[in-house]
Parts: C-alpha cells; sequence; structure tokens
C-alpha cells in the first residue's frame, strides 16, 4: 500500500493542476493577508475562499484523476494486491497530494502573518473538507462507468454543497420559522460538511455577527469546546463513511 | 492450469458471456478469436477477477479464484491499452511493479534489453507513443516469469522489429511449458505461435480445437483462411470437443 501511495505521490508532485491550485491558494492568502491591518477580516477571507475553493477543486482533481488511472487501476490489479488496498492508497495519494497543496498554499502564509489559534482551526478545517471532498470524488468514481457522468456528477455534488445546501437550508428555516425548529436544524447542518467547516472556524473566531443562524445555536447549545468536538467528529464521519461505502462497492465493481 | 466452468456474465440485458466452458493446460498457447464485442475482453478480465462473474466458477492450479487474490501473482498480464500516471518515467514504473511485488526476488528482464528501454528510462509516460507504452506492458507482464501469460491485443501498435521480438518471446515461453492466452485480431501473428483456437461468438463458445484439427477439418493452411471459413459457415458440431 505504501509503495502505491509514494507512487501516486511522485506523480502528483509533478501535476501541472496541483501545482497551480497550490500557487493560486498562496497568491490569495499573501495578498489577503499580508494588506489588510485587520488579521481577524483577512481570516474571514481565507475562510470564504477556503469553502468556496476547496470542496469544488478537490472533488473535481479527484475525479478526474481517479477515472484517468483507470487503466492503470486495472494493470495494479492484476498484480496480487487487495482491491481495498489498492482503492485506498490511491485515495492517499491524490488525498494526500491536495492536502500538501492547501498546507503550502494556506497553512504557511497564515503561520507566518496570524499564528493563532483560529488560524490553526482554519487549516484543520481545509484539511477536512480536503480529505471529505477526495472520499466524495472516490464515490463517484466507483458508481460510475462513464467519466463524462462522473465528472458531471462531481460538479453537482460540490455545487450542492457549497452553493444549494445553504438555501434549502435557508427555506427551511423560513418555512418553518414558526416551530421550534433548532434541534432538527443542528442535525441538518450535520449533513453538510461546508457548513461544518464554517461553523468549526467561526466558533474560534467570536464574531458573532458573521456565524449567523446555524453558528449562533451551535453556540448557544454546545458551546465552543463541545460545538468543536462535535464538528469535528461530524467531519470525519464524513471522510470515513464514503470511504467505506466506496471500499465496499468497488468489491463487486467491473473494470 | 485454468479450469472454467459455466461462466456466464452479463451487462444488463447484454450476455457478454453465457455458459462457457474450458479448460487450460501447461504448455498451451491458446489463441482467443472473435468478432468485436464476443466477449473475448471480458473472459480475460474474468480470469484477472478484474470483472466479477455472474455465475459460475474459474479454478486456477485447482484453487478457485473467487475470494482469493493471491492468485495473481501466476498471472502475467498485457492489457489492450496501457495507460500509466502521465508523469511516472519508464523507470519508475518498473520499479514501483517491483516493490509490489516482493514476493519475487527473481526478474527476467530479457524483454527491457531487447525493446532497449534502459535508453529510454527516463522519459515520462505522457511523452511516449502508444507502441513504447505497448513495449512496457509487454515487460512488466514477463518480468515476474510467471506461469500464465495473459495477453491482449499484444502485437497492436508495434513495429514489424518489436512484435517479433515479443512473439519469439512468447514462442520461448510457451516451449518453457508455460501457459500462453492471446486476444489478437492481426491473425498471421498468431500463426506461429498458437496451439489451439477458441472462438467466441456473442459470448457463447463456438469451438475450441487445436490448430491441426482445424487445418485438417477445413482443408485450409493459413490460420486466417481456417478461422474465415469458420466464420462463414456456423461450425459443424462434430468440432466441439469441450
Amino acid at each position: 500500500m505504501r509503495t502505491i501511495i509514494k507512487y501516486v505521490l511522485l506523480d502528483l508532485i509533478k501535476n501541472k493542476t496541483v501545482l497551480v491550485y497550490t500557487f493560486i491558494l498562496a497568491a490569495l492568502s499573501v495578498s489577503v493577508l499580508a494588506t489588510g491591518s485587520n488579521t481577524s477580516k483577512g481570516l474571514l477571507s481565507l475562510l470564504n475562499i477556503t469553502l468556496l475553493f476547496v470542496p469544488i477543486i478537490s472533488m473535481l482533481f479527484a475525479t478526474i484523476y481517479f477515472f484517468n488511472s483507470v487503466e492503470f487501476i486495472e494493470l495494479l490489479l492484476a498484480q496480487p494486491i487487495k482491491r481495498k488496498t489498492m482503492l485506498l492508497a490511491e485515495y492517499s495519494g491524490v488525498a494526500f497530494a491536495l492536502s500538501i497543496a492547501y498546507l503550502i498554499g494556506v497553512g504557511i502564509p497564515l503561520c507566518i502573518f496570524s499564528y493563532d489559534i483560529a488560524s490553526l482551526t482554519l487549516i484543520l478545517s481545509g484539511l477536512l473538507l480536503t480529505l471529505i471532498f477526495s472520499a466524495l470524488a472516490l464515490v463517484i468514481f466507483v458508481l460510475f462507468r462513464d467519466k463524462t457522468k462522473g465528472i458531471g456528477a462531481a460538479i453537482i455534488t460540490a455545487l450542492f454543497f457549497t452553493l444549494l445546501f445553504d438555501g434549502l437550508l435557508l427555506s427551511f428555516i423560513f418555512s418553518f420559522s414558526d416551530y421550534p425548529i433548532d434541534k432538527p436544524l443542528l442535525g441538518l447542518i450535520s449533513l453538510n460538511p461546508v457548513d461544518l467547516a464554517r461553523i468549526l472556524v467561526l466558533l474560534k473566531l467570536d464574531v458573532a455577527v458573521m456565524m449567523g443562524y446555524s453558528g449562533a445555536l451551535f453556540k448557544k447549545f454546545m458551546g465552543s469546546a463541545t460545538g468543536s468536538i462535535y464538528t469535528i467528529c461530524c467531519m470525519s464521519f464524513w471522510v470515513i463513511i464514503p470511504l467505506l461505502m466506496s471500499a465496499k462497492v468497488f468489491k463487486r465493481k467491473d473494470l | 492450469m485454468i479450469t472454467i466452468e459455466h461462466l456466464t456474465k452479463s451487462y444488463r440485458k447484454f450476455k457478454a458471456l453465457d455458459d462457457i466452458n474450458l479448460s487450460f493446460e501447461r504448455g498451451q498457447a491458446i489463441s482467443l478469436l472473435g468478432p468485436n464485442g464476443s466477449g473475448k475482453t471480458t473472459l480475460i478480465k474474468s480470469i484477472l477477477g478484474l470483472v466479477i462473474p455472474e455465475s459460475g466458477t474459474i479454478k486456477i492450479a485447482g484453487r478457485e479464484i473467487k475470494t482469493d487474490w493471491e492468485y495473481r501473482s501466476q498471472i502475467g498480464y498485457m492489457p489492450q491499452i496501457g495507460r500509466y500516471p502521465e508523469n511516472m518515467t519508464i523507470g519508475q514504473v518498473i520499479k514501483m511493479l517491483k516493490e509490489i511485488r516482493k514476493d519475487c526476488t527473481h526478474y527476467d528482464e530479457e524483454l527491457i534489453e531487447l525493446f532497449n528501454l534502459p535508453a529510454q528510462q527516463n522519459k515520462t509516460m505522457r511523452s511516449l507513443s502508444g507502441g513504447t507504452r505497448q513495449k512496457v506492458s509487454a515487460c512488466l507482464a514477463f518480468l515476474f516469469s510467471p506461469d500464465i501469460f495473459i495477453m491482449d491485443e499484444p502485437t497492436a501498435g508495434l513495429d514489424p522489429v518489436s512484435s517479433e521480438i515479443l512473439k519469439e518471446k512468447i514462442a520461448k515461453e510457451c516451449a518453457n511449458g508455460k501457459l500462453i492466452l492471446i486476444t489478437s485480431h492481426v491473425l498471421s501473428d498468431l500463426d506461429e505461435i498458437a496451439s489451439h483456437v477458441v472462438y467466441l461468438q456473442d459470448g457463447k463458445l463456438k469451438l475450441y480445437n487445436t490448430i491441426d484439427e482445424l487445418k485438417f477439418l477445413t482443408g485450409e493452411e493459413k490460420l486466417n483462411k481456417v478461422i474465415a471459413s469458420i466464420m462463414k459457415n456456423e461450425p459443424p458440431k462434430k468440432l466441439l470437443t469441450v
């Protein structure tokens, strides 16, 4: 397994898309952090950049990469390797490469310009998002045979979580505003990793205005510490469950 | 060596393989023929465990392959289209497979030398022509000197010289008592190598005979003529010796 991860990484380090992704993230972080006097504001902008870019790029890149390696996966599976090992190794390689890109692009500038607990939380949430959306890409890869359909599904999934979900949540809040919907709302938020990432960072940032309804709820019900632990747990599930699911489907997949 | 019993596989309504029964032994060179979409690749992939059969069993060296995955160390597979991570070099790909196959310490690098791959081992896979990629795939299939070779269109895309080298290598391994399974559309290629012919059509096994039997029964000398005469007439029932 380690061998495959190593070589997938070797391949990805030279990949131009990953390099460009790293560079754009770095340029954005440096420009946001270095120009403003208020680091908290800079952090918020970076948070928004992370929440928008990381899911979409991770998802699309991972999906395309997986579909492009179909023949290679086939070749390796003709060797005495377990399917599960192969799939998880492939995932780890991609997720690791994208995480490194994020760490270099956002992590290093953050540590230089504003090193505190909120920045570290932002880095953590960005990394978790990378892992989550690469895992979702893996699910799409094992479910679809056709590359074009797979990429379409990846775009829809990424947009659903980054844009559409919040809209649906708002309409839910709006239409049921006469009822006590605080608790169901908490549950609903756990269904969206992007919201979880947002809350995780905002709990540390202490900008009540920015937290919105859901963030305020989190703080009210769980307090900062429990809230953070709860979100991290939920996000870990968002990594583990798709991975288990894809390993299960892949076991029976025809290549 | 390989025993296939009642193998059936369908994709939705399309039956790719329909109740196939076959048995291959050491020292045979089997040429797998059939029109496009007749189930050749599906059969090969079922043996490799890449396609999960619907029903039926495949046994390799007496062991059923269903849950097992270690049996694949006995197989060298050369795919139809070899695609590798783009930024890897030839040297890296070969090294990676060696690292994956820790169980094997003795490498058969004859083909790597004959194809003169060491001279271009720093080229990335992306920059390679289709033919060179084929060469890499061929080398990888032979690298661990397995007992069974499965080759899907091995000579497609190779220049005449390389194709000749590969065929010689295949013939040599066959003489060493290895089992060889080849699909190819270039029938003249198989003329010198193949000892048996398996003919599939619409997922059904139409015939499985030795070349000599076929030549005798059809009265033709060249393999392509033999096959042509089979394709024209439905194969007579007495040919079936399954």
